[in-house]
C-alpha cells in the first residue's frame, strides 16, 4: 500500500509540470464555491422557512406559509440530494442552459435550507417567551422584535448546530460530479483513470476534505466566541 | 386614561376573567391583589393586549384598543410594562436595552437616546453599569433597569407585572423605591403586587380580584382596615 508512496504521488500530482495538482486546485475552486453559495441560500432559506412555521397561525395567511414550509422541508429532507440533483439538472433544467456549478449551488442550497430552517426553529423556539413580550410592550413590531432581539439569541443558541450543518455540506459536495460538476472528488477519479493507482490520490482528497472541514470548524469557533461576548460574568 | 368594559378571557374552556369593568384615572397608582390564579395577571396582560381578550372592550385615552383598527403598537409605546422576570435583552448591554426601542421607533437619534439613557440610569443610581451585560446584574438592578428601559419611551401609563416577586428579599426595597419616586412624580401605574406594604403606602386604590372578578376596591385605608366581603378578609387574614 504505502510502497512507491511518493512515486505515486509524483505521477498522479507532480508530473507534467504539476498537472495533477492544477487539474486539483480547479476542481478545490467549485468545491469552495459550491459550498459557500449553497450555505447563503441555505441559511437564507432555512431563515425565511423557519420563520414561516413560528409565526403565531392567527390568520389564514400565516397558516398557508406555515403549510407551505412543512411541505418544501418534508419534500427536501425526504429525498436524496443526488436524486434532487439529478432532477433538478437533467429534468427541470433540460431545456435551459444552465451552468452545472450553478444548478449544484441552488440544488444544495434548496436541500441545505430544510435542515438549516429546523435548526433555526429549534433556536428561535428556545428563546424564553417573556423576550418577544418585552418587545412588543415597547411598541416594537412583531418582526423588529424578531429580527433584532429573538434571532440574535437564537442564531448564538444554534451556532454549534449550524457548523453541524456547514461541515455536513462541504462534504455532501463531493456527489456534485454526477451533474457534471467537476470538483475535487470527480478531479480525484480523473487521476486515477490515467495512472490506475488509486490509493493515493483519494488519501490526497480525504485530506483535502478534512483540511477544509478543520478550517471551518476553527471559523465557527471563532464566530461563537464573539456571540458568546454577553455571557461572561 | 383607561376603562375596561366587561372583560373576559378564557384559556380554552377555563374562565380566567369573567367581566371586569374598571376605570383608571391619569396620575393614579392602582395595587392588584388577590391569591395566585385570580387573574391579577391575566387582568394587567390585558390592558396592553399582550393577552388577547375574549370579549370586552378596553380603552385608552377613549379610543377603543382591542379592535383591528386601532394600532396598537402604537399604544403600547404610551404603556410601558415591567415584567416579573425582568425579561432584559440578555444579548444587549444596559444602554442598548434602553435605546433599543426609542431609536428603532424613530422617537429618537442613538446620541439623544444614549444621552437619555445615561441620565435615566444616573437617577437610579446605575450610571456605572451603561455597558454592563445583564447577566452581570443583581436581581435588583435587572428590575430597575427595566423599569428605566420602559421610561424611555416616555409612557403614559405603567404597568406592573409582579415587580418584586423574583426578587431576593433584600432587593426588593430599591425596586419600590423606584416605583414610588414614580408615583410621586404623578405617573399612572396599575401594579399586580404582592407587597401589601407598598399597596397600603402609595396606591390610591386598591383592587382585589379573584374567581376572575373584581371583589372589592377600596383606598388603602378602608382596604385594610375595614374589609367588607368574607373573601377579602380571609385573604388578608392569611397574608397580613
Amino acid at each position: 500500500m504505502f510502497d512507491d508512496f511518493f512515486g505515486k504521488f509524483s505521477r498522479a500530482f507532480l508530473e507534467n509540470n504539476f498537472s495533477g495538482l492544477r487539474l486539483m486546485a480547479d476542481g478545490l475552486k467549485n468545491t469552495i464555491l459550491i459550498t459557500l453559495g449553497a450555505l447563503l441560500l441555505g441559511v437564507i432559506l432555512g431563515t425565511i422557512l423557519a420563520v414561516a412555521k413560528v409565526l403565531p397561525t392567527k390568520n389564514i395567511f400565516n397558516k398557508i406559509l406555515a403549510g407551505i414550509a412543512n411541505v418544501y422541508i418534508a419534500v427536501f429532507r425526504g429525498t436524496p440530494v443526488v436524486v434532487q440533483l439529478l432532477l433538478f439538472y437533467f429534468g427541470i433544467c433540460a431545456k435551459i442552459d444552465i451552468d452545472p456549478v450553478l444548478a449544484a449551488v441552488i440544488c444544495l442550497g434548496m436541500n441545505s435550507g430544510a435542515y438549516v430552517a429546523e435548526i433555526i426553529r429549534s433556536g428561535i423556539l428556545a428563546v424564553d417567551h417573556g423576550q418577544m413580550e418585552a418587545g412588543r410592550s415597547l411598541g416594537l413590531t412583531y418582526s423588529t422584535t424578531l429580527i433584532r432581539i429573538v434571532l440574535p439569541q437564537a442564531i448564538k443558541n444554534i451556532l454549534p448546530a449550524l457548523g453541524n450543518e456547514l461541515i455536513a455540506l462541504i462534504k455532501e459536495t463531493s456527489v456534485v460530479s454526477f451533474i457534471t460538476v467537476v470538483d475535487i472528488t470527480k478531479v480525484a477519479g480523473n487521476i486515477i483513470a490515467k495512472t490506475y493507482e488509486p490509493f493515493v490520490p483519494y488519501l490526497f482528497l480525504a485530506l483535502i476534505y478534512l483540511v477544509i472541514v478543520l478550517f471551518a470548524t476553527w471559523l465557527v469557533g471563532i464566530l461563537e466566541r464573539r456571540m458568546r461576548q454577553s455571557d461572561q460574568r | 386614561m383607561i376603562s375596561v368594559k366587561n372583560l373576559t378571557k378564557s384559556f380554552g374552556k377555563i374562565n380566567v376573567l369573567c367581566g371586569i369593568d374598571y376605570e383608571i384615572h391619569a396620575g393614579e397608582v392602582i395595587a392588584v391583589v388577590g391569591p395566585s390564579g385570580s387573574g391579577k395577571s391575566t387582568f394587567l396582560r390585558c390592558l396592553n393586549l399582550l393577552e388577547e381578550p375574549t370579549s370586552g372592550e378596553i380603552y385608552f385615552k377613549n379610543e377603543q384598543i382591542n379592535t383591528k383598527k386601532c394600532d396598537i403598537n402604537q399604544v403600547r409605546t404610551k404603556m410601558g410594562m415591567v415584567f416579573q422576570q425582568f425579561n432584559l435583552f440578555p444579548h444587549l448591554t444596559v444602554q442598548q436595552n434602553i435605546t433599543l426601542a426609542p431609536v428603532k421607533l424613530g422617537r429618537m437619534t442613538q446620541e439623544e437616546a444614549d444621552e437619555r439613557a445615561l441620565e435615566l440610569l444616573e437617577r437610579i443610581g446605575l450610571k456605572e453599569k451603561a455597558n454592563a451585560y445583564p447577566i452581570q446584574l443583581s436581581g435588583g438592578q435587572k428590575q430597575r433597569i427595566a423599569i428605566v428601559r420602559a421610561l424611555a419611551m416616555d409612557p403614559e401609563v405603567m404597568l406592573f407585572d409582579e415587580p418584586t416577586s423574583a426578587l431576593d428579599p433584600e432587593m426588593v426595597g430599591e425596586v419600590l423605591a423606584v416605583m414610588k419616586d414614580l408615583a410621586k412624580a404623578k405617573m399612572t401605574m396599575v401594579v399586580v403586587t404582592h407587597e401589601m406594604g407598598f399597596a397600603r403606602e402609595v396606591a390610591d386604590r386598591i383592587l382585589f380580584l379573584d374567581g376572575g372578578k373584581i371583589v372589592e376596591e377600596a383606598p388603602p385605608e378602608e382596604f385594610f382596615s375595614s374589609p367588607k366581603s368574607p373573601r377579602l378578609q380571609d385573604f388578608l387574614s392569611k397574608v397580613l
